[in-house]
């Protein structure tokens, strides 16, 4: 602890002790003061917007300029369930939000366990900025990056051709590119939980004749599979709602990207249709909850 | 660590939420009324062109939204020079795009299609002109002023740009030469290499191919199209879907010239832009554009300002510097289009320049079906049974699947 | 050792596509092919004299620092209310601080754009410096709030207690006490926050009106074949950029004696 300057308590009568000494007796109050910017923000600002939006979903279009018209009904809602474009939307989009999520998974471990369990404390320090940087490095220059490399007359092509063999289709494209824009989410608190759990368990399970296999599976996965989910959470949440990706890479529609088209021409349906994602991941978040990623983050 | 009672975390949630509510319900509060009125004037604009040209160096920038290439530096550069009014603009991706950038109240101006102008007018998003201030106005082409999606009763919204066709365009070695048809992005011929654009009016393109190939279903307007007609067109869209490459809009266009390049793409729909940008690489691009014998949508532009902006003097410097003789003949040549001053003509670098791109010719522009919005009303004696816009928006989602 | 090997293939398919972008920026021709026939410095110098880059810069600058300060009080603030009072609806502040980073950020766009919209401007306040911190702000909070809690969690809070015990005020207790302990987390927190304003672009696209950041400024050119170039110079820019404050947030988390588990 660092040097503390000599500080001599306010003497009785002042009022800041005064002021202290019912914020002491009255914790609730403190607590509610120190809860109430940041709360109140969110809740006002973020909260506020998202339920403002949401009403929007309630209301219908003017067909001629698209101007919200306050008029409460549901036919946005009959309008995405009976359009299978939708729900094809929808499921496509959930579908790839999956496959990210567990390609992730599997390419974050060996780092994360690397840098959590057998890297020296330096090497982890640089592994860490390592995996950290390509988080700022300009979400859209990285989209196009993957869209010169994987096209006709891109890197991947040229690295391929070769072989006889070509760029990935639109579908295996996209999958890639969502892959490569998420895995420092999942990296990192992969590494956060692997480095959390204490090395008495690994020996405690050495000890009870455990290989080095199956200590792996049956103590380190389990503990660790928290921090997957938590991580899970932004590969899931990122792919569900990108608007720029899915048209840039693969030429489709996905959840974000009708919202983003539909914003313009009527905002009520692209707000009845933002209920989609709001709904997947809320469920997705409780049920991370449920096996403690929140813990995990 | 300190425990709380309950009732008084239940009663702060309490008021927070009652907060949060009060907030979305200011929201609500206060309802927008959109008139139309012709009485609108911006704020902050000057009343003679001297004090426009004194506030304008106040202002110093005009924030505008425009189609690809209307502003390029070789001659916004001059007009900074001139005015001390810096142009920072926005690509529009389609007019959807546009109309809804403009409604944010961020933006001073707008170069809008036929299908915007009369949405944004309605809106109340932009305000009439006073010619009087933007006199290189008396020059322009006099079929392109006093139009229908320029002018509401008598009260013009804006000043012409230039107009143009959406072309078809395909490589050289992939079509033959006398190729002069929309069939092949119909007929599935060029399958998975075909490059469109990306906005529910192209839903019109399909209309003008149906107006020659299924002649009994009496389409005579690509806009107005009621039930059946409506039906045919979604349904020739959706059997092209498979054959489609790659979409592209006023955001993306630079791809389509890649495209082409490598053979991803052989043959689409275009923009006179993108044929001038294909055939500015090195090597330049094989490739033909032109509009086929069954006739083509296009667009009719209009420079429009914003209710709202907050740099309205530079604005109408702008709007009547982009339609000066020597700035529209270079935007012209540019991007590939008909310019709208009668002057333009004798600027232009290609001394053919207008002959070309028909700016006098009307005749030309008869099968030439300007951007429009679909409205209920057909405006013929079917009445009000045409498909709206916002059914047009549904059915591309569809379509897009 | 297969470890060793999918760490190092895991960072190479990290960088490659970054290493792609800085090879971009010293890429004579105006079309993106490859491979590249001629390279220059030139568009390093165009850039830089690019006025319109040179005011984004600044403005991303400024927005950053603005979100950064509100993030680390608000942040500070809630992870001192969670890390250190038991409380019913305590689990749910996490959830709330968490929400505006797991919601996907269209949603968060649309939602503020609404807000400046329909409240905001009726009120004669229109899209300015301010909307893009705020939108930026919101989901800043969670950096700041997840390093601080765990800080404030590893650091027991007897200290604090001993402190009253003593005789010390609250004010006093918090800036001789805790704010110390919590000085690194707030400070790597704050790091990563500016780095995360930054180079946002989902969102502010829908909080900027037609303000540029840098990143809306890459948006908005980087379909414009002329200016291709000197996007990719301020792409380049904008990486190295952020490796300083998160290698020095990095620097700053490292526990001097050790933490509790993993090598202990």
């Amino acid at each position: 602890m660092s040097s503390v300057p000599h500080a001599e308590p306010p003497p009785r009568g002042n009022p800041r002790r005064r002021l202290s000494s019912f914020f002491h007796r009255h914790h609730h109050v403190r607590l509610g003061g120190l809860l109430a910017a940041p709360v109140g923000w969110l809740v006002i600002v973020y909260l506020g917007s998202l339920v403002l939006l949401l009403m929007a979903a309630f209301w219908d279009t003017e067909p001629f300029t698209n101007d919200v018209v306050r008029h409460w009904n549901l036919g946005n809602f009959r309008r995405i369930f009976e359009q299978d474009v939708y729900r094809n939307v929808a499921w496509r989009t959930i579908k790839m939000a999956g496959l990210v999520t567990i390609a992730d998974a599997v390419l974050a471990f060996p780092i994360a366990y690397y840098m959590a369990r057998v890297a020296g404390p330096r090497k982890r320090n640089l592994l860490v900025v390592a995996v950290l940087t390509p988080l700022f490095a300009s979400y859209l220059v990285k989209a196009f990056a993957w869209r010169t490399m994987l096209g006709e007359q891109g890197l991947v092509n040229w690295v391929l051709g070769p072989f006889g063999l070509s760029a990935p289709g639109d579908w295996t494209s996209l999958w890639l590119t969502f892959t490569y824009f998420w895995l420092p989410f999942m990296i990192l608190p992969i590494y956060a939980g692997l480095e959390r759990i204490p090395n008495s368990l690994l020996e405690a399970s050495a000890d009870l004749g455990g290989r080095s296999v199956r200590t792996f599976w049956k103590v380190t996965l389990p503990l660790a599979f928290p921090a997957v989910v938590a991580g899970s959470i932004f590969t899931f949440s990122l792919t569900l709602g990108d608007y720029i990706l899915p048209g840039l890479i693969a030429d489709q529609q996905f959840i974000g990207t009708v919202i983003y088209s539909e914003r313009s021409s009527g905002l009520p349906v692209a707000a009845a249709f933002a209920m989609v994602p709001i709904a997947v991941m809320t469920v997705y978040l409780l049920v991370a909850r449920r096996l403690g990623a929140f813990k995990a983050l | 660590m300190r425990k709380l009672h309950r009732k008084h975390v239940g009663v702060a949630g309490l008021a927070v939420v009652v907060g949060a509510l009060a907030f979305a319900a200011a929201g609500c509060g206060g309802g927008d009324s959109s008139s139309s009125s012709a009485d609108w004037q911006v704020p902050g604009l000057g009343s003679t062109i001297d004090e426009i040209t004194a506030k304008a160096k106040d202002e110093g920038q005009t924030n505008l939204v425009i189609w690809a290439g209307y502003a390029d530096k070789s001659w916004s550069d001059e007009f900074t020079k001139t005015t001390g009014c810096k142009v920072i603009t926005k690509d529009g991706a389609n007019s959807d795009d546009m109309v809804d950038l403009m409604a944010t109240g961020a933006y001073d101006g707008v170069s809008a299609s036929g299908d915007a102008t009369l949405r944004l007018i309605a809106k109340g998003d932009v305000a009439p002109v006073n010619f009087d201030l933007t006199p290189n106005y008396t020059d322009v082409f006099s079929g392109l002023k006093d139009q229908s999606y320029n002018t509401v009763d008598g009260v013009g919204y804006g000043v012409p740009h230039g107009r143009g066709p959406n072309e078809l365009v395909f490589r050289n070695d992939i079509l033959p030469a006398n190729t002069n048809s929309w069939a092949p992005i119909w007929d599935g011929s060029q399958k998975g290499k075909v490059s469109i654009y990306d906005s529910q009016n192209f839903i019109a393109d399909a209309a003008v191919y149906l107006m020659a190939t299924q002649p009994d279903l009496k389409i005579t307007n690509p806009y107005e199209l009621d039930a059946d007609q409506f039906t045919a067109a979604v349904d020739l869209l959706k059997q092209q879907k498979p054959a489609i490459g790659k979409y592209w809009d006023g955001n993306t266009y630079a791809d389509q010239v890649t495209t082409f390049k490598s053979g991803e793409t052989t043959v689409g729909t275009t923009w006179p832009y993108q044929v001038n940008l294909m055939a500015a690489e090195k090597p330049p691009l094989s490739v033909t554009a032109l509009k086929p014998k069954e006739g083509t949508t296009g667009w009719s532009d209009t420079w429009m300002i914003s209710t709202k902006a907050a740099h309205p003097n530079c604005t109408y410097l702008w709007m009547n510097y982009i339609i000066s003789p020597q700035a529209n003949a270079k935007v012209a040549e540019w991007f590939g289009e008909a310019p709208s001053n009668s002057k333009a003509c004798d600027y232009t670098t290609d001394k053919n320049f207008c002959t070309t791109y028909h700016a006098t010719d009307p005749s030309w522009w008869k099968d030439v079906y300007y951007w429009n919005t679909p409205t209920a009303d057909c405006g013929d004696d079917r009445g009000e049974v045409c498909k709206t816009y916002a059914d047009w928006r549904a059915a591309w989602t569809e379509i897009k699947g | 050792m297969l470890l060793r090997l999918g760490t190092g293939l895991t960072l190479a398919f990290i960088y490659l596509p970054l290493l792609v972008i800085a090879i971009y920026a010293f890429n004579e021709n105006i079309s993106q092919t490859w491979p590249i026939e001629h390279y220059t410095t030139k568009w390093f110098r165009v850039a830089w004299e690019d006025e319109s880059v040179r005011s984004a810069l600044l403005l991303s600058v400024k927005a950053a620092l603005g979100a950064t300060a509100i993030a680390l009080l608000l942040g500070m603030l809630a992870s001192l209310a969670v890390a250190r009072y038991s409380f019913f609806g305590r689990e749910t502040i996490s959830f709330l601080v968490i929400l505006p980073i797991a919601l996907p950020g269209i949603i968060t766009g649309l939602a503020l754009q609404a807000t400046i919209l329909n409240v905001f401007q009726p009120l004669g306040i229109t899209f300015s410096i301010w909307t893009i911190i705020i939108g930026h702000a919101t989901f800043c909070i969670v950096v700041v709030y997840n390093n601080a809690v765990a800080r404030l969690r590893r650091v027991s809070g007897s200290l604090e207690e001993a402190s009253a015990d003593l005789g010390a005020d609250s004010w006093q207790t918090f800036r001789y006490v805790t704010f110390p302990q919590m000085r690194t987390a707030l400070l790597a927190g704050g790091l990563l926050a500016f780095a995360l304003s930054f180079d946002e672009v989902i969102v502010t696209i829908f909080t900027s009106g037609a303000q540029q950041t840098l990143p809306i400024w890459m948006f908005t050119n980087f379909g414009r074949p002329r200016e291709l170039p000197i996007v990719n110079v301020v792409a380049l820019f904008v990486i190295i950029a952020s490796i300083v404050p998160v290698w020095i947030a990095q620097r700053v988390t490292v526990e001097p004696h050790g933490t509790t588990g993993g090598r202990g």
